[in-house]
């Protein structure tokens, strides 16, 4: 009992840091992958080709004096960064990032919890964050968050919807809502009428796959969703008046979704832990390669995508984003269920 | 579709906001007071004066070549073609001849220096859209351009490149190959901004349909430059009153058919086209001979006003002056400026858009507010 507790309390503290650092490294390369598109260099003075910048942000932020707007509603303007950080950590607990490993004879999974309703969980969780962009746009009690909540609260919610949607297509595919289970299902996945096993979700599944990565994008406030903070239209959208630390905290969870949609869209339609075409016999040369590695490759791999994308296009406008999400993608999404589902019953 | 709206029932204020002085994209130190019914604009104020270094009242202090200089912090982006619309205007007050070399070679600088500006502008314009790339990019070829200018005259943003009567200096040898070498690269990097924007359905939604302005309607309000040709109108005063050296090159006048942002990016994008166009021709035809004409060592117009216009890069760029006979400095000396008269036209653009229009309006007049305020 006090083995299975202590070894949750490393994976959890493992986790976090790893993902901090990831976070602090995203934004990094963010900076490096824009600039590399915009024929700049980016960062380059901190340590080796900018490689200590994140170090320096971190730092410059944690030391910046912490403004609360004189009219501001303290506490809720205190609590909306947390709000919006915490769901966006601890979405964590169910992805898996491999089998498990064994370590000094202990046998550890790659995941913190394999929750029979992980997929449910994750959706749950990560529709909490709304409120704190909510809350903290409205307790800087100023006219440019406001605005920019407001907008973030509909843009947010009318994404998850066609989000949700796809997944719940994976769920008819896999039949099952644990993370892991749908890993697992798409080994055992056969197309219909070939003897094809294995195939990750995004070859059967591309509609929703496109849905998801749209809807992603806009979940995420990113390009070209980035309504909430679009700084040439809202200054600096529903963190204007927030500094310091807690804008630090808000800048996290943004890149920390970024993340999580990332892992979720791995596990969901690239096969999670499992290598390409895991029932190849002779690409077994690539299991040489650990799982948790092919995780990590194939969610950067997805993160890069945001990044160029974010480089490339211009911005919505906000009618015509919500236009896009309720006569777009949301019909879409719905039809995808029902052919989804006919096929699953049929074949 | 109307809703019905009970006041009793909600509370339907309109939310007055206040954008810029310091803002990111009002372009300098414009401010514009917005009065919003949700995300649409009901109606803009725009409040300029805050770059006011009183230009036009400094220059009846100042001798007529020292007015040049001032001239270069008007429309800090095109100073070129500043010092040409005042050098041209006192040309015609003191009716002296300038050397065919000297035309020529203004039309190239002015050519360049539209091209410069117009790359500011479409950089500009897509970042406030949100397409932060094509910024970079377009600054990248406006700097080429920068340092043939700072070759020319040794500076890159306020010139000084033009004397009345002619230019200080010739141009440096091997200027003019690497002139057309950049014109080759603009030439091929307009396509690349236009693969990045001209198909791009985001562009074009944002663009399309937005800030509507018919010809009739643009004459009216007094819009001028690349915005009024976007509504139809071919009016430019390159064909229609040739100055410097233009009456000898062939050119066309890029027009719009609906007048929205999109028209006034292609147009925009045609005129940079056109400019290196423009440029290789004069080059072709470059005379040898003088760059200054006979001007009197110290320069006294007789008595008289007159009234020259140009077109630079933002539009119909015109000076008034009145000279007494008497002293060294004009008696009165007046600017009409692009930029201000065509922001005049902004309440107008803007109404009944979308909060996130107004940045994208802003953008597609192309004002600098060096000039609105002088």
């Amino acid at each position: 009992m006090i083995d299975t507790v202590i070894v949750t309390l490393v994976q959890i503290a493992v986790l976090l840091v790893g993902l901090l650092a990831a976070v602090a490294y995203l934004v990094l390369l963010e900076r490096k992958v824009q600039a590399w598109v915009q024929v700049r260099l980016g960062p380059m003075r901190v340590g080796y080709h900018g490689i200590l910048q994140p170090v320096a942000d971190i730092l410059k932020l944690v030391i910046k004096e912490d403004i609360t707007p004189a009219r501001a509603d303290k506490w809720i303007y205190t609590l909306s960064p947390i709000i919006v950080l915490v769901p966006a950590l601890i979405v964590f607990a169910v992805i898996p990032f491999g089998t498990s490993v064994t370590l000094l004879g202990v046998t550890i999974p790659l995941y913190i919890s394999d929750l029979n309703v992980g997929l449910l969980y994750i959706t749950a969780v990560a529709s909490l964050g709304v409120y704190g962009l909510i809350l903290g746009g409205w307790s800087s009690n100023s006219k440019y968050p406001l605005l920019a909540s407001l907008r973030a609260s509909a843009q947010l919610i009318s994404y998850e919807v066609a989000v949700t949607m796809t997944l719940v297509s994976m769920i008819l595919m896999a039949g099952t809502l644990s993370m892991v289970g749908i890993v697992e299902a798409q080994r055992a996945f056969q197309l219909p009428f070939s003897g094809r096993t294995g195939l990750w979700f995004i070859f059967a599944q591309p509609v929703a796959f496109f849905i998801y990565f749209v809807g992603g994008l806009a979940e995420t406030n990113r390009a070209p969703f980035d309504l909430p903070e679009a700084e040439q239209e809202l200054v600096g959208g529903f963190h204007t008046e927030y500094s310091g630390m807690r804008f630090a905290l808000f800048f996290l969870a943004e890149y920390a979704n970024m993340i999580v949609i990332s892992a979720v869209a791995t596990t969901l339609f690239l096969g999670g832990w499992l290598r390409p075409f895991p029932n190849v016999a002779w690409l077994g040369f690539l299991d040489w390669v650990p799982g948790w590695a092919w995780f990590i490759v194939k969610t950067f791999a997805f993160l890069w995508v945001f990044l160029w994308v974010r480089a490339t296009l211009p911005r919505y406008r906000y009618d015509q984003l919500m236009r896009l999400g309720w006569k777009f993608l949301i019909p879409l999404a719905i039809a995808n269920v029902m052919v989804t589902a006919a096929l699953v019953v049929l074949l | 579709m109307q809703i019905e709206r009970s006041a009793t029932q909600f509370d339907t204020d309109e939310l007055v906001i206040n954008m810029g002085p310091q803002h990111p994209s009002t372009h300098g130190v414009l401010r514009l007071v917005l009065r919003l019914d949700g995300e649409r604009v009901v109606d803009a104020d725009v409040v300029i004066g805050y770059l006011h270094r009183g230009i036009e009242k400094l220059s009846e202090n100042r001798d007529w070549t020292q007015i040049v200089l001032l001239t270069d912090r008007m429309d800090y982006v095109a100073a070129a073609t500043n010092n040409l619309g005042y050098c041209e205007t006192v040309e015609k007050l003191l009716q002296l001849e300038v050397p065919r070399r000297a035309r020529y070679i203004r039309t190239i600088l002015s050519e360049l220096q539209r091209l410069a500006s117009h790359l500011v502008w479409l950089g500009t314009h897509a970042m406030d859209i949100g397409a932060v790339t094509v910024f970079l990019y377009c600054l990248r070829e406006r700097e080429l351009i920068l340092d043939l200018f700072e070759e020319y005259c040794g500076a890159r943003l306020t010139y000084n490149s033009m004397r009345v009567g002619g230019l200080p200096i010739d141009l440096p040898p091997g200027w003019d190959r690497k002139v057309r070498e950049i014109c080759d690269i603009v030439d091929a990097k307009v396509v690349e901004y236009e693969q990045l924007l001209t198909q791009n359905r985001i562009w074009l939604e944002r663009t399309r349909e937005v800030g509507v302005i018919s010809g009739v309607e643009a004459v009216a309000m007094g819009f001028c430059g690349p915005p009024l040709r976007a509504s139809g109108v071919a009016r430019d005063v390159r064909k229609d009153e040739p100055y410097a050296a233009y009456a000898e090159f062939a050119f066309d006048i890029p027009i719009g058919a609906r007048g929205d942002t999109y028209d006034r990016y292609l147009v925009r994008l045609e005129e940079i086209r056109q400019s290196t166009r423009i440029v290789r021709q004069a080059l072709d035809g470059l005379p040898e001979g003088p760059v200054l004409g006979k001007v009197p060592r110290l320069i006294k117009p007789p008595a008289g006003e007159t009234y020259h216009a140009i077109e630079a890069p933002k539009g119909e760029l015109g000076f008034f002056i009145v000279s007494d006979g008497k002293s060294i400095s004009p008696y009165r000396f007046r600017v009409r400026p692009p930029s201000f008269c065509n922001l005049q036209v902004l309440p107008r653009l803007v109404r009944g858009h979308l909060v996130a229009d107004v940045v994208a309006l802003i953008g597609t007049i192309d004002i600098v507010l060096g000039e609105v305020d002088r």
